[in-house]
């Protein structure tokens, strides 16, 4: 590109926001509620740290309308950390988003965790120069929120559970829809696209790249390194740890556990060796056991 | 020709295939072995503490250290520039580096993700038009020792002036990711230096 078509420099384009998620990749973002807590996870080798007021097992324990962290509490783990700061805001709430950005968080989650603030519209993310992550359980939910900017997916698993099973289940249909698509004649991904209820161009782009154009982690009931290293080997390009690292007997070494896990996900050895000597597990939930209504992943259109 | 990409954490898979087009022979290395086994070496973008973390606890830090010492060529672009310099700082107290390139690089040195941003830069050595970089939480280098020759500075915006290539031998480094753009120039320029070592 000549030098003609850049004169200055600008901020916020899809490139250094999905680029952004790219230099994640293989790596741990742990959910944290306070500095300690961040420096725990950095210590481990997170390659971020996504600041929230109560991690998914508690939000689901105590009930309650769940919103945006205290700014207050994300300026303390700002500070405490080197390394990149995300936050959630709910879905649809593009006011929380907007306090986000100010507030310099590195990365914006539109998250089902928190109770959504719209039932029928997502943030229109193109509007901010913060990047933003989204949730999805199929093909059509990612692509939906690319479309309104995202700028990298995680496919959600039941938050805050323990149980990776939802995790496996959407990581595995994202990638199969993937599959079929460029097994599709192109005038065939028409009606793809209609089926997916996102758009044909986008569609297209997906069928002929045979993957998403932004980065896919996974997220959701992730408890042991062997759980982070299982979707890792199913297709995420990294991992987000909720409640399974906080909510263990030993945080800063499963967290360091699950960061070697992760690199090393091909590898059962190395696996085995960091599965040693962890403490308890978070207790858990069974997915089958939450009543529908209960179940975070179903939130989002 | 083998060229490994240090495939700790980071932008490995734009590394790899950005030097499949420009024809060599590409690989990860995570392990000590497969390090033995290269001739030359990428560093990715990534989060430095954390590569400077598994490449402690992976027994890297160390093979790496010696192999640059012993004048492998290496290439490195963003928390890579991190990684090859002598002194960092804004980085953690135990944060670890291949310490290759006389230099003192200041982490994060841009901002935080909101000022990551898109720029032209020129780039000594390498004809043709300036580069359209991207800087993402990027470093900037602030001091080069003698050896060191300054290949690029951001040329537009705020930050125009800063240092954000430079080479020292076999050693090449740049604050910004040409394995997002497609342009390949950058990688074919490490691939000579390796050619020519």
């Amino acid at each position: 590109m000549s030098s003609s078509e850049s004169p200055t420099s600008v901020t916020g384009t899809a490139r250094v926001k999905r680029g952004m998620a790219e230099m994640l990749k293989g790596g741990v973002i742990m959910d944290v509620v306070t500095p300690e807590q961040a420096k725990i996870a950095e210590d481990a080798g997170a390659v971020a740290v996504m600041a929230l007021e109560r991690v998914p097992a508690d939000i689901r324990a105590q009930g309650g309308v769940s919103r945006m962290s205290d700014p207050d509490m994300i300026d303390g783990i700002i500070s405490a950390v080197s390394i990149p700061v995300m936050a959630k805001a709910r879905i649809g709430h593009f006011v929380e988003a907007q306090v986000l950005q100010s507030l310099g968080v590195d990365y914006v989650d539109e998250s089902e965790v928190l109770t959504p603030a719209d039932y029928a519209n997502h943030i229109d993310k193109w509007a901010f120069t913060v990047p933003f992550v989204c949730g999805a359980t199929n093909l059509g939910e990612a692509l939906r929120r690319i479309t309104e900017g995202a700028a990298m997916i995680r496919s959600k698993g039941e938050a805050g559970t323990g149980d990776v099973s939802n995790a496996t289940t959407h990581m595995r249909t994202i990638r199969g829809e993937i599959r079929r698509l460029t097994s599709l004649a192109e005038d065939e991904l028409f009606v793809a696209a209609k089926e997916l209820q996102a758009p044909y161009d986008l569609v297209k782009e997906v069928a002929a790249a045979g993957k998403l154009p932004v980065v896919m982690f996974t997220a959701g009931g992730i408890a042991t390194p062997a759980d982070a290293a299982m979707m890792m080997q199913l297709g995420a390009e990294g991992v987000f740890v909720g409640s399974g690292i906080f909510k263990s007997g030993n945080p800063a070494q499963r967290a360091a556990a699950i960061v070697k896990a992760v690199t090393f996900h091909d590898d059962p050895d190395v696996i085995a060796k960091v599965s040693r000597g962890l403490g308890e597990a978070m207790v858990g939930i069974n997915v089958e056991e939450i009543p529908q209504p209960h179940r975070l992943a179903e939130r989002g259109w | 020709m083998n060229i490994g990409v240090l495939a700790l954490q980071g932008d490995v898979r734009e590394h790899l295939s950005a030097l499949a087009e420009s024809d060599v022979l590409a690989r990860p290395v995570r392990r000590p072995e497969e390090l033995d086994q290269v001739d030359a070496l990428v560093i990715p973008g990534g989060e430095s503490t954390t590569m400077s973390n598994l490449a402690i606890t992976f027994g890297l830090l160390e093979p790496i250290r010696k192999r640059i010492a012993g004048g492998m060529p290496v290439y490195g672009s963003c928390a890579g520039m991190i990684m090859l310099a002598t002194t960092v700082l804004d980085g953690r107290p135990d944060q670890e580096s291949f310490a290759g390139i006389d230099m003192t690089v200041r982490r994060n040195a841009f901002g935080r993700q909101v000022d990551s941003f898109e720029a032209g830069v020129a780039i000594d050595d390498i004809p043709g038009d300036d580069f359209h970089a991207v800087f993402i939480r990027a470093p900037w280098v602030e001091q080069v020792g003698p050896e060191v020759s300054v290949l690029g500075r951001v040329t537009s915006g705020p930050a125009a002036g800063r240092i954000v290539a430079v080479r020292q031998g076999n050693l090449l480094a740049t604050a910004f990711h040409p394995e997002l753009t497609g342009d390949l120039r950058v990688h074919r320029y490490f691939v000579e230096i390796v050619r020519q070592s």
